[in-house]
């Protein structure tokens, strides 16, 4: 209990901050400010601004007032060398710093940017964004949350479980004995293991962090390509260096098929050696369309308030009552979906590295 | 697009993170829970089979003990029976035994008496032999007081001689 105090009162420490940060802004800026908010609501950039990826924490906003957590940004340029400032410094990407900028438009729209010779040209960023901060801090809970776990079953040992003990255990009781021993097998599965639990319990709880609109959650880590993209990347390459002899006979020369889809056209290998490829990839996609679907839709159910807002302001409250509903059904749709996916991903791991360790059939 | 394409950035953060921990939840983390989890189910299979093989042995052990409480009921009996066979052969042969010791007491009494009978008769035969030599000796003394008597018998004799 003692840490969790800890570190909530870190967070909100960083929180505050952040608004001292904040609220120099608005003095140095109040007539951009001021036009910002009068703009047309635009549904599309809002949704995407809650979508993607931030060089700083947006925590709250009330009129002109901008809460937000900055982060650090480490850029390297090939003509001004390694830079390493916090993300305050562009004044929510109204400003540039050292020739930095947030684009507005164009390729690099929302990234850093250095200005060289007149022309906007992308660094090396290696920055620690809203995504990466979020997943540090989803690593950390995992890390705490896990390790005082272990060591609950040492102190404890051979007693019933107690307190967070029993609360994951059944879950990982769960992932071993319905997710690793169906889909490896009795024999192999225990090597998996820890892989196994560590994205099922990453990609959930990174899920559930997602659905939380206001900080340490509200980042959309699952629904991030890149985040998936490397889980994916693990789990194709675990597959890669544990498959046996016959995984890759029956790539390239995929028994029971007539010879004529093999050899004059290798037809089938080719088709094997893609399905190597497509399975991490549909891992990848999944989850990223899966949860960034979601909040779209909860966003856009938001987004509907404001439209008809706009146009009519009773108009907007009556919709904020049906739009309202809707969000609370799509969060316990997105509740259920945050642990579905976090199984699907899990399973699917698992079964690939099955099919990847099978022994041969006669 | 930006939605779709993956940051170089994000992807090194990404990497390094979860293959980090990745190793320390794997070392400090699922390498204890599992190892317990595991130890604990193999002590509760344990219990359980020792349980069983309790309840076994418990059970093989009742049978056991009526088996031999049903041998030792069966051995009482047949000592019961024994003994009894016993009792009655030794007293058949007690019997036996006395009868015959007594037809011998009696036999040994028999031949005694037999024995002090003949001596007794002897002895009275003897004593009468005596008696009647002496009562003869008496009345001859008394008859033959006379010597007319003496002559007259005498002759009787001589006369019976002469006749044998």
């Amino acid at each position: 209990m003692k840490n969790i105090h800890r570190f909530l009162l870190v967070f909100f420490l960083a929180v505050s901050v952040s608004t001292v940060f904040a609220s120099s802004d608005e003095h140095a800026e109040p007539a951009s400010q001021e036009t910002h908010e009068k703009e047309k609501f635009e549904p599309g950039s809002f949704i995407m601004d809650h979508i993607a990826d931030a060089y700083d924490w947006h925590v709250f906003s009330i009129g002109d007032f901008h809460a937000t957590m900055p982060l650090p940004v480490i850029v390297y340029s090939q003509s001004s060398g390694f830079h390493m400032f916090l993300s305050s410094n562009f004044h929510h990407g109204h400003a540039s710093y050292k020739n930095f900028s947030i684009a507005t438009e164009g390729e690099y729209r929302s990234k850093v940017v250095e200005l060289v010779n007149g022309q906007e040209v992308r660094p090396f960023d290696i920055s620690m964004t809203k995504n990466v901060v979020a997943m540090l801090i989803s690593m950390a809970i995992l890390l705490w949350v896990f390790i005082s776990v272990a060591k609950a079953y040492t102190i404890r040992k051979g007693k019933a479980p107690k307190g967070m003990q029993s609360v994951m255990e059944p879950i990982i009781l769960f992932v071993r004995d319905e997710v690793a021993k169906p889909a490896i097998g009795e024999k192999k599965y225990e090597k998996y293991m820890p892989y196994l639990l560590t994205i099922f319990f990453f990609i959930w709880l990174n899920n559930l962090m997602g659905m939380v609109p206001f900080l340490p959650g509200g980042a959309n880590v699952t629904g991030n390509i890149t985040i998936t993209m490397v889980l994916a990347l693990f789990t194709f390459a675990i597959t890669s260096i544990n498959a046996n002899k016959s995984y890759w006979k029956h790539i390239v020369n995929t028994p029971g098929v007539p010879w004529w889809l093999k050899f004059p056209i290798p037809l089938m290998p080719l088709v094997e050696v893609m399905g190597v490829f497509t399975k991490p990839f549909v891992l990848m996609v999944r989850l990223f369309a899966n949860i960034t679907a979601g909040h779209m839709i909860v966003l856009a159910f938001v987004s509907l308030i404001f439209i008809f807002g706009q146009i009519n302001t009773a108009l907007g409250l009556g919709t904020s009552v049906v739009s309202v509903l809707f969000v609370v059904f799509m969060n316990l749709l997105e509740l259920l979906v945050a642990l579905i996916q976090a199984y699907v991903f899990t399973l699917l791991s698992a079964l690939y590295f099955g099919m990847a360790t099978e022994e041969e059939h006669h | 697009m930006g939605l779709v394409t993956p940051e170089l950035g994000t992807f090194i953060w990404m990497l390094l993170a979860f293959a980090i921990v990745l190793f320390i939840l794997k070392k400090f983390a699922w390498k204890p829970i599992l190892s317990a989890l595991k130890e604990r189910e193999d002590s509760i299979e344990g219990a359980l089979r020792s349980a069983e093989r309790a309840k076994d042995e418990m059970a093989a052990l009742q049978a056991d003990n009526e088996r031999i409480l049903q041998e030792a009921r069966k051995e009482r009996e047949a000592m019961l029976k024994e003994a009894k066979e016993m009792g009655g052969k030794l007293v058949s042969e007690a019997k036996q035994k006395a009868t015959l010791e007594a037809d011998k007491v009696i036999e040994s009494a028999r031949l005694n008496i037999e024995g002090e009978k003949a001596a007794a008769l002897n002895e009275i035969k003897a004593q009468v032999a005596l008696l009647s030599v002496e009562i003869a000796e008496k009345i001859l003394r008394q008859q033959f007081a006379d010597d007319q008597q003496q002559k007259d018998y005498f002759k009787k004799l001589m006369d019976e001689v002469k006749l044998n």
